[in-house]
């Protein structure tokens, strides 16, 4: 997940980017908020590991905060998106995600005690850090509806809030 | 008019007795991860009290001091009982951060 998803999203800005693939310059409203959504989903399954996993309070602590606010913004995503009729649509940023978002859990999956707290961590604040950079540069840039654009905005907020979190639960494993 | 001009030393009068026992409550809104105000004045035995209006819970966490634990669209509140200037944040989000004058 440390390179994928970045990988991924820099594929994204780079085919925003070309000049010739017009119709795929910027995400349209519906593949937003397919990705946002789905990099919710994505922490809330890394949480749902590290609960499962991990015997360190303090990780087991943050990944029970992540599954609870990420369900609570991907539950006002919801809402929103029935509110405005809009179907969140698939796509291949949303799919590079998911694959990555695959490979990290099985990689996490084998490991165990200290070395598993700290990929894990490790990944949170690499996969925060990615996803800050997402809604900054594209996501919320590319939001038409106002009220999409705000709830973008305020999961940046709680992105960025998540990532300094991890900072210091990095902090104190070592 | 006349009732007012009446009525004023009795509030005068009123405030003066109250005032040493009636601590204040100060409020804060939390909206969209953001203290507001984000910096309070207070009195030692005034109460400070946070209102969430988001779906997220929060805290007003002061670093080797006080905790107080603000569930989502809830309150959590706290009296102050020492004089002093403290920051605190929110230890779920610590892009969240607040100020708090307290004075004796």
């Amino acid at each position: 997940m440390f390179i994928r998803p970045t990988a991924a999203l820099a594929a994204f800005l780079l085919v925003s980017a070309a000049p010739l693939a017009e119709a795929a310059e910027k995400p349209t409203d519906p593949q937003i908020a397919h990705i946002a959504y789905t990099a919710g989903t994505l922490d809330i399954e890394a949480a749902k590991l590290a609960i499962k996993k991990s015997k360190t309070k303090e990780v087991v602590d943050f990944a029970k905060d992540m599954e609870r606010d990420h369900e609570a913004v991907n539950s006002q995503a919801l809402a929103l998106v029935k509110k405005l009729k809009v179907t969140p649509e698939d796509n291949a940023t949303s799919q590079a995600l998911t694959k990555a978002a695959k490979e990290e859990r099985a990689k996490l999956a084998k490991l165990k005690g200290a070395a598993f707290d700290k990929a894990y961590i490790e990944n949170e604040v690499a996969y925060h850090k990615q996803v800050d950079g997402a809604l900054e540069t594209l996501l919320i840039p590319s939001a038409s509806n106002a009220e999409l654009k705000s709830l973008l905005e305020t999961g940046l907020k709680i992105f960025q809030g998540h990532e300094q979190h991890a900072e210091h639960v990095a902090g104190a494993l070592k | 008019m006349r009732a007012g001009l009446l009525s004023l030393p009795v509030a005068l009068a009123l405030a003066l007795i109250a005032s040493p026992v009636l601590a204040a409550t100060i409020e804060v809104t939390i909206d969209r991860l953001v203290f507001s105000p984000a910096s309070v004045e207070a009195k030692v035995g005034d109460t400070i009290e946070w209102v969430n209006k988001d779906a997220f819970a929060h805290t007003a966490t002061v670093k080797g001091g006080w905790e107080v634990m603000i569930p989502p669209k809830s309150k959590g509140r706290i009296t102050l009982k020492a004089a002093g200037a403290v920051d605190y944040f929110c230890r779920f989000h610590p892009n969240m951060k607040g100020h708090v004058e307290v004075s004796p």
